[in-house]
């Protein structure tokens, strides 16, 4: 059974003290296979009789359109956008993660906090600040890191293209979108690489083939998905 | 830039803003109070709470749906406060004018509290808002703001009553209960926060002057403009008259 803490102060409407299902973050940066990979889990998990939900960011149905509709403007600053996801991220929350983990199932979460909070640092805002807010997240059983380094990952952007958020094109206005890419990347690469020390992640070498990859996350998550009993 | 740590002491210009809960009239002390200052030359903006033209169709579609909860409540009106924040009120207060708001940080901070939301936490959450230079509450008992809603409009709306906290299912029993914890709220908040409560159960007018006169010590050296000998409300009068053949 999974321990009822959070980060910070807990917020309002959650009584229990523990959940019987099992809550694993998977984090990593843009382009890094973090959807491929949860999607096959998910296949995986199922087919062994296990119950998962999974959940990525803009899904909110109160927040996912909204948020849509104002990256396509360029009057958006890192505030508000930050706020925009923190108000996703506790919408799908409250509506799709807690109630798969008090019915017991497995949740994948496509990315957590933290690659919000990596992006909102990387684009000037306060740590400190960023740590206040989320701390209204359910602390998971597991995260698991996708770790790549911005040499390899771009090699995976160069086909599919670029874009321009994972670019930093609305803060690195200067730059071509390579540089910028490389340079927002970097950055948030190194963002992330702290807190998988500070929150204590297993990281996964995401540089290999799918099928290494995720036998690498698999092997890491069987542990956490087996502690409940056996479906 | 975005941190929370910025130095907001030297920003040129005044912001005022004027707090209370519905039917307090508050904003239509603050109506008077900005045609007065147009009427004086002054250059002002104006804010008001929940009006951010990229963040309020997503709180609308909330409300309607009711897919809105306290924390999700919090937050999205906090998302709409951060866009006028950086679009609309620093730049202001940067350019050295004077900002006007209709409602400010304390109503998130009312309101969500008296939702169940941790009261540091809206705090630290609302940390980047730039402090007021005079913040005025109008105060009113909870039977007269009943009184006053109830004589302005039809219905209360769900949030408004709090219904999503289910303190009751009879909708003007759940406003009362919900605005009385907000009353109970803005005047802890007034202590904390050095917020003028202004009693708002006096003639308009009389509150108008009050108004006024707490505002004008801080005028000094805001920018103004020429003004013609028009009156500022007769200006557009003229204006279409004269384009019309009418003068």
């Amino acid at each position: 059974m999974t321990q009822v803490k959070f980060y910070g102060e807990p917020p309002p409407g959650i009584d229990q003290d523990w959940l019987p299902g099992r809550l694993i973050a998977i984090e990593g940066t843009d382009g890094v296979g973090r959807s491929t990979i949860i999607s096959i889990l998910k296949d995986y998990l199922e087919a062994n009789g296990w119950g998962v939900v999974d959940s990525g960011l803009r899904r909110s149905p109160l927040v996912g359109p909204g948020i849509d509709q104002a990256k396509e403007g360029h009057t958006l600053d890192p505030i508000t956008l930050n706020l925009f996801y923190a108000t996703d991220f506790w919408d799908r929350f409250e509506r799709i993660m807690l109630p798969a983990l008090q019915a017991g199932m497995v949740v994948l979460a496509d990315r957590y906090i933290f690659s919000l909070m990596a992006r909102a640092i990387v684009r000037g805002a306060a740590r400190e600040w960023l740590e206040q807010i989320y701390g209204f997240a359910l602390i998971p059983d597991q995260t698991i890191y996708l770790d790549i380094d911005a040499e390899d990952l771009v090699l995976r952007i160069l086909e599919r293209g670029f874009d321009f958020w994972e670019s930093g094109g609305d803060y690195l206005h200067d730059r071509s979108i390579y540089d910028g890419f490389m340079q927002h990347q970097r950055e948030q690469l190194h963002e992330m690489s702290v807190m998988a020390d500070r929150y204590d992640w297993d990281v996964v070498d995401a540089r290999g083939t799918i099928e290494e990859v995720f036998e690498n996350v698999r092997r890491a998550v069987m542990p956490t998905v087996e502690s409940m009993s056996r479906p | 830039m975005v941190t929370t740590s910025a130095d907001f002491s030297e920003l040129p210009g005044r912001l005022i803003v004027v707090e209370g809960i519905d039917g307090s009239g508050k904003s239509t002390q603050l109506d008077l109070l900005h045609k007065w200052l147009r009427s004086e030359g002054y250059v002002t903006v104006f804010t008001e709470w929940n009006s951010s033209p990229i963040v309020r169709d997503t709180t609308k579609r909330g409300k309607r749906k009711q897919l809105l909860t306290p924390m999700s409540f919090s937050l999205i009106h906090a998302a709409d406060f951060a866009s006028r924040t950086y679009s609309q009120i620093l730049p202001a207060l940067q350019a050295g004018v004077i900002v006007l708001a209709d409602r400010y940080v304390y109503t998130a901070f009312a309101r969500d509290a008296a939702r169940g939301v941790n009261r540091k936490w809206v705090r630290d959450l609302y940390s980047f808002a730039p402090p007021p230079n005079l913040a005025l509450y109008f105060q009113v008992s909870l039977r007269e703001s009943i009184r006053r809603i109830a004589a302005a409009r039809a219905e209360i709306k769900f949030y408004e009553a709090g219904m999503d906290l289910g303190l009751s299912d009879d909708v003007q029993e759940s406003f009362r209960l919900f605005q009385g914890r907000i009353l109970d709220e803005y005047d802890a908040l007034c202590d904390e926060y050095d917020i003028t409560r202004i009693d708002a159960s006096q003639s308009l007018v009389d509150q108008q002057v009050l108004v006024r006169e707490l505002v004008e010590p801080l005028l000094e050296g805001m920018p103004r403009r020429e003004i013609s000998n028009v009156p500022a409300h007769l200006q557009t009068g003229f204006a279409a008259l004269a384009a019309g053949g009418g003068l």
